[in-house]
Order: structure tokens, then sequence, then C-alpha cells
């Protein structure tokens, strides 16, 4: 209408028009861009549940691997996870959030602060595959671990240091500085500070980021295949240098073989993957869920 | 004089809580020093094992040569084949991930409501949560024989096109969250500048606000590169152990990370040739994802002092 | 802590110091960087009186008192320059921790940062954080005492284990002079501390200043003229210079600045002609 109120040509007017056009069919054509990645995971999904649905059993979890496809189960890589994933969450996360608060809360220098932050930046961007090579190198030869628990929990917890130490640093920039400052007025040390007010107030937040850490390194086959190999365990660990393996890897393993009964295992050893692993994503949603409520007391 | 002026006992409160606060400073700082102390063990580890491997081999052959065999008897040590199935198989996933993770970003930071901001980037986070031994398996048995081979005359059961088409879909998140923060992080103000010179909301997004957030939206793009070119799981299931020197993404070929696994899965002992190839190649992937990834960071770098 | 008054007072005798003054600052400066936020700051607050820091947003008013309990350290881009006096100690000098100086100086801020915690919690903190040792009963006192003098003890009594973020603004306000008078400080610092408050809370707060003024030395930065004239007894005015550098440009008995200011821009500032 404008337009031609304002005395614009007719040429003008097609060309605010087709821009009319454009405006009200971007947003659809972006959105695409999200279908393609929705639309595939959807049918991976699908794929998955149909061919491993019926597969689904008790012996699954409970039978160790095993030639005949019918008797197999993913019990020893179901104790490796637990095994591995838990100590290197017990050094990781305990090496994240001091890290982190060392970031946030203590350091003083700009200039190591910097480099540090660098570091970590440096550290995430390196491929898995390697933290495999030198976790080999290093711990399994080098220091005689073996191909161990211990070799692949290090390994896992120097791999998932980066994410949890970012989300424990985010989780203390978000307490509000009056707090801290309000603290500080009554006489309060840097480590009193961080005990009563930051830790108390942060900890639920990290705790979120490294239970999403964790489930991030339940999913890693790259380095424990480097370090670990392809293994048929046949009993449970029972010592941090018994040798092991780990879910995906088992998953690895069947998807290497021809045989349909095997790609029905594999298919069916990656829902008990899939739901693990959406139980946990759900318990660190949660939690940061019952977080937030308590914060607008 | 403070002696005076403070009474004892709070001075001796004073220092011993600081004692105890300066010991945790040691602690903290020992914890964070531990990122570089072990990229230092990484740069250390590989060039040391390297080392072993290229008292044999020749670094010239290593670099130039377009034949890997090393698990034959007939051994050659050209990494090249290796390096240009990598480099194809990440190109494809660059093809999918960045249009639609790009369109996505825009989507998200320019044309959806806030309040559906936030779940569905976490929907888009949860791709990134995917095993990739599932995306893998994915690719093998369905992508594959289901799709490519009924649209694509010449396709193998392992193939390429296929791993790279996953992998793309694996890294969509990266291109998609960190565009979409640049995207978001420019000022409201270039944006209603625009509006007020007559602009049309075409134009404002992507004449205005893209170009001001290129560099992150460059940043996100590398950065989902090398991962790309790191990913292992999805290749050693997907792409075939077979090394060949081709363009042809409709071929299987082993890519750097393949290759590693190949030989993980096999009894290389300690010590050998083979054993040792593993970290010359783990070498060669460090070394460009190591750089890519510093370009990254000082790119975001210079993105986030602008504003 | 009633160790520490004696010893005060055997300080001053011993030191020969005026008596009045406790807190003095000496040729204070603060820069961020290049840029001076205030300079040339000469400035005795006297002991048991309360001392009004008056002056234009933005003239440094925060800043000056964020010196005298060593906040601005936390501040990595502020330098201070200058030396601040407590009973005649540079308390930026190097033996000195910044600790122990927040013990005897404590801190009102200007919106109410009560902790996410209990109202015996909030009040008791500063005791725990100090290392003092004390029963269970007197800490009961001590939390009481507190309370009382902060005019909030009738309304909280019964209900001292509730949240700190159940309280009104007002009450929350309170409650943070509580936890500051909790450890028993020789001066109490506040920064425009009823500016987020409503006309009924800022006249408690007021009257409970002019209640405890004497036995603490008060500072109390504020932008109201109208509080600085009923609540003080001795003002200063801070300007900001052409630079907007801010620097003190008057000091004396509340009465005599707001008849009788000496300097014109005083005279313009409190007329409502600037600022």
């Amino acid at each position: 209408m404008a337009d031609t109120v304002l005395g614009l040509g007719w040429q003008e007017s097609r060309r605010v028009r087709w821009k009319k056009t454009l405006d009200k069919v971007a947003p659809i054509l972006l959105s695409f861009g999200l279908f393609i990645g929705i639309a595939t995971v959807a049918s991976l999904l699908i794929t998955v549940a149909t061919t491993g649905g019926d597969r689904l059993s008790w012996t699954l979890i409970t039978e160790y691997p095993h030639p005949n496809p019918a008797n197999a189960g993913m019990r020893s890589a179901i104790l490796g996870t637990i095994w591995t994933v838990g100590l290197s969450a017990l050094i990781c996360v305990p090496l994240g959030i001091a890290a982190a608060l060392y970031l946030t809360a203590w350091s003083e220098n700009k200039v190591i602060k910097r480099f540090i932050e660098i570091n970590i930046a440096n550290l995430a961007g390196i491929p898995s595959v390697v933290f495999g090579l030198v976790g080999l190198s290093l711990l399994t030869y080098g220091l005689g671990l073996g191909r161990s628990i211990i070799a692949g929990a290090f390994t896992l917890a120097v791999m998932t240091l980066p994410l949890v130490t970012v989300a424990a640093a985010e989780a203390v920039k978000t307490i509000p500085e009056a707090l801290i400052h309000g603290a500080y007025s009554l006489g309060a040390t840097k480590l009193q500070v961080t005990r009563y007010i930051i830790l108390p107030r942060a900890l639920p937040m990290m705790m979120t980021g490294a239970i999403l850490a964790i489930s991030r390194a339940i999913g890693e086959a790259a380095p424990i295949l480097v370090i670990s190999g392809l293994l048929f365990i046949r009993q449970d660990p029972s010592s941090i240098f018994d040798r092991f393996t780990v879910m995906p890897l088992q998953i690895y393993n069947w998807v290497s073989r021809p045989q349909v009964a095997f790609q029905e295992l594999s298919s069916a050893a990656i829902i008990v993957l899939m739901l693990i692993l959406l139980s946990m994503n759900s318990a660190a949603i949660a939690l940061r869920y019952r977080y937030q409520r308590r914060l607008t007391l | 004089m403070q002696q005076q002026v403070f009474s004892e006992t709070l001075l001796e409160s004073v220092r011993r809580r600081q004692r105890a606060s300066k010991t945790f400073n040691y602690i903290f700082l020992t914890a964070s020093s531990v990122a570089f102390i072990t990229i230092i063990v990484i740069v250390g580890s590989l060039f040391y094992e390297s080392l072993f491997f290229f008292n044999q081999v020749s670094v010239v052959e290593f670099l130039t040569g377009t034949e890997w065999t090393v698990l034959f008897v007939d051994k050659k040590f050209g990494i090249w084949p290796l390096m240009t199935a990598t480099a194809i198989t990440s190109a494809i996933a660059l093809l999918v991930a960045v249009p639609s993770g790009l369109a996505t970003a825009i989507y998200l930071s320019e044309y959806a409501r806030p309040a559906i901001r936030r779940p569905v980037k976490s929907i888009i986070e949860m791709l990134a949560g995917i095993p990739t031994v599932v995306y893998g398996y994915f690719a093998l048995y369905f992508i594959s024989p289901n799709l490519l081979k009924q649209l694509i005359p010449g396709v193998g059961i392992h193939n390429a096109l296929a791993v790279g088409l996953m992998i793309g879909v694996l890294i969509i998140p990266i291109v998609a969250s960190l565009s979409e923060d640049a995207l978001y992080a420019v000022p409201e103000d270039f944006r209603q500048a625009a509006y007020a010179l007559g602009a049309r909301k075409v134009d404002v997004v992507f004449r205005v606000v893209l170009p001001a957030a290129l560099s992150g939206i460059l940043a996100s793009i590398i950065l989902a590169f090398t991962r790309a070119m790191g990913e292992t799981m999805i290749a050693a299931i997907a792409g075939g152990f077979r090394v060949i020197f081709s363009f042809d993404p409709r071929e299987a070929m082993q890519t750097m990370t393949s290759f590693i696994a190949q030989v993980a899965t096999g009894d290389a002992p300690h010590g050998t040739v083979e054993y040792q190839s593993i970290f010359a190649v783990g070498l060669v992937l460090f070394i460009i994802t190591f750089v890519f990834n510093i370009i990254a960071i000082r790119v975001v770098k210079k993105w986030q002092i602008r504003y | 802590m009633t160790m520490l008054k004696e010893l005060v007072r055997d300080s001053m005798e011993l030191s020969g110091a005026d008596k009045r003054v406790v807190v003095e600052a000496v040729n204070l400066a603060v820069r961020y960087g290049n840029r001076y936020a205030i300079k040339n700051i000469n400035l005795q607050i006297e002991r048991n009186r309360i001392t009004a820091i008056i002056g234009p947003s933005g003239c440094g008013k925060s800043t000056l008192l964020r010196c005298i309990n060593r906040m601005n350290d936390l501040i990595p881009e502020a330098k201070v320059e200058g030396r601040v006096l407590y009973r005649g100690v540079d308390i930026y000098s190097k033996e000195i921790d910044p600790v122990m100086v927040r013990t005897v100086i404590g801190m009102v801020f200007q919106r109410p940062n009560p902790f996410p915690m209990s109202i015996f919690d909030n009040v008791s903190f500063g005791l725990k954080v100090n290392g003092i040792k004390l029963s269970k009963t007197e800490l009961m006192q001590k939390v009481r005492d507190a309370l009382e003098k902060a005019a909030l003890w009738d309304e909280v009594k019964d209900r001292l284990d509730a949240h700190a973020y159940s309280l009104s603004g007002g009450q929350q306000q309170r409650l943070c002079i509580a936890r500051t008078l909790a450890v028993d400080p020789e001066v109490i610092l506040l920064d425009e501390p009823t500016v987020s408050l409503d006309p009924i809370s800022t006249a408690k707060i007021e009257q409970l200043l002019r209640n405890i003024s004497s036995n603490y030395t008060i500072v109390i930065v504020t932008h109201n003229m109208q509080q600085a004239a009923r609540v003080s007894d001795y003002t200063a005015v801070m300007m900001p210079d052409e630079n907007m550098v801010g620097g003190l440009i008057e000091f004396g008995p509340t009465k005599e600045i707001f008849t009788h200011p000496r300097d014109k821009r005083t005279e313009d500032y409190i007329s409502g002609r600037v600022g």
C-alpha cells in the first residue's frame, strides 16, 4: 500500500512483494535444517527399535558374549562401562570442579587464566582416538598399567575434563556477585566464600554438567578400542587392572559381524545403551529443573 | 603497629584461615594445570612413538606416497590414501552440516519465538549425544542399503558417502549451536538501525546480522570440520577397511581414524612397525586438527572482542 | 571482640593520634587502568559519629567507600593509590590482610543481599566465618542482640529458621545490617542502603542508625540530600571535575554544609541547580 501512496513505480512494488514472500517463506525453509537432523534421528530410532525390539530380554543384560548370537549378552560390557566410566568420573569431576573454581573465583592473574582457558579449549578439540593412542603409549606400556580398566579410566577422565570444567565454571558464574561480596565484607577468606557461598549454590549445576560429561564418556568407543582392543570377556571385573570392554565396543563388535542375528543383537544392545543414556540425561535435566525452582524462593 | 590495632585473637584467626586458603590455592592451581600438562604429554607421546616409526620408514615416502599397505607383506607407507579418504568424508559431512546447522541457527536466533529456543536447543544437543557407534550402525544397515543403493548406481556396502552423511548429522549441533550463539550476540542496535532504514526482515537477517556474525560462524565450521576429521567409529563401521587412493565417495575407503581402529582391533604386537604406524598417523591427525582448532579459537577471540 | 576494643583504646593512647579520628583517607585515589575515578581525597571520619558522603551519581562515592574496607581489592582492574588509615595504621600496607580489615569495618550494600540461608544463619554467618567459638546460648544472645539493634528482632523472633528470602525488601536490608552488627565492627559503611526501599523502611533504617551511632562509627553514602541532612553529623561533598574524576570539594558539620556551604558547587548541588 505504502509503495503506491509514496508514488513508487510498478517495478519497485514487485521487488517489495518478492521480499515480502521471502519474509514469509524464510522461516519455513530455514526450519528444514532442523528437519534433516530430526528425521535422521527418528528413522534411526525406529530402525533400531524394530530390528532389536524382539531381541530384548533379561539374558541380554545378564549373559556374557558368546559366539552363538542366541546365547550372547552384554554383561561384561555393562560392568566394564560401570567400572571404567565410574572410575574416570571419580578422577575427572573433582579435577574439573577445582579447575573451574580456580578460573572463576580464585585466580587473580589474567595471563594465567587466559592460558588455562586456551589449553582447555584445545584439549576439547583433540580427536578422541588420539587420547586412546596416548593412553596406550603412556599408561598401558609406559607406566605398565596394562590394557586395563585404570588405563581406560585415566584416558576417559582427561578426555571429559574440559566438559566438566566448562560446565562447572558456568555454574559458578551464575552466582550473583552481590552474595560473594557480601560474604567477603564480613571478613571471610576465599576458601570460606568458596565453601559457604559458591559451592553450595553451584553444586547442583556442576553435577548436571558432570552427568552430561559422564553420558558422553559412556558412549565413547574409539579411545577404549585403542587401549583395550576388541575382546571376548567372559567374566566380571574384579580389579582395576583387569582387561575389560565397554558397551559401545560390544556394539561395534556385533555390528562388524555379517550374520543377521548379530545385527538384531547389536540393535538390542543399542536400545539398552540408549535407554541408559536417556535416563542419565533425564536425571540431569530433572536436577537442573529442581534447582531452578529452589532459586526463585 | 598492627599488633596493637588488631587483637591477637583476630590476627591468629586470620593467619590460620589464610593458611588453609593458600593451600587450596595451590591445589586448585595444580588441578588447572592438568589440561596443559596433558597437551604436552600428548605431543610428547605421539612424537616419541613416531620416532620409532620414522627410524624404519622415510618421512618423504610417508608424506608423498600414494600407497598404504602397512598391514600387508609388501609394505608401502604413503599416507595420502588415508588423508584423501578423511578429507572426502569430512567434506561431505560439512556439506550436510553447514546448511542444516546454519539454517537452524538462523531460524532459532532470528525467527523462532523465544519460548521454543531453549527446548529446541536441547533437542539439538541430543543429536550430539547419540553414540557414534549407533550412527555407524545406522549408516551401514540403513543408509547404505536402503537409501544409497536405491538412488545411486555403483554404491558399495561400505562407502564414503554414507560415512560422510552420518558424520554430517553428528556435527550439525556444533555448527548450529556455535553459529546461533554468534548470531544471538549481534547487538540489537544493528537490527534496529537496519529496520529504521526501511529494510525488510530478510535483508536484515541476511545482509546485516549474518555478515556481522560471520567470524563466529566460521569458527563453528572449522570446529565441526576438525570433529569430522577425528571421527573414528562411523568410518570404521561403514567405510570399510579397504585402502584406496580415490576421490569417488561411492567407494569404500579407509580414513586415518579407521586405520587406527583396524590396527587396534587386530593383534599388532607392541613394537612392530604396524603398531608404530598408528602413532605416525595419529600424529598427522593431531597436528592437522590442532592447527585448525587454534585458528578457530583465534577467530572466536576476535569475534568476542568486537562486542 | 571485647578484647579488640580494649586494645584499640590502648593503641590510641600510645600513638597519640587524634583520638576522635577513626578512619582517615590521605591523598586517596583510585584508577581503572589510566582513568582516574577519584583523586586527591583527604577525609577524616570521626569516631561514633555519622558521616554522610553526598554528591551526584557517578562521582565516585561508592568507590571511595569501598576503599575503606578494601572491597576494591575484589575488582582486579581497580588500583588504589594513597593511604587509608584505620587507627593510624595504613590498611593498604603489605602486612595488613584485607580479611582483618573487613572484620572491624563492615559494609551494607545498596541492594539487600542476604545469603540463601535462614535468618539465624545469616546473622551468625560473620561469627562462624571469623572462627569465633561460642556456646549455643552465647550465639543466640549475639544474634538477638544484633537483630534488636537492627530493629528487626520483634518481627522475626518467632521464625529465625525461616529463609531470608521470605522477608520483605526493607526487612532483608535490616537483616543485612544485623549480620554486619553481629561481628561487632568498629566502623559500619553503608552504600546508599535505602535507595531501593519504600519510605517506611527507609525511616526505620534511618532511625536505627541514629540509635546505634553512639557505639559505632558510621559512614553512609547517599544521593538523597534530605537523608544526609536528617541522619548525619558530618557531611562530605564529592563532585566530578571536568575530566569526570571525582574529588572531595567540601567537608564539615552537616548543619553548616546545608546552611552555609563554602563552595559554590556545593551550594548549587544542594539547591538542586546541578546534579
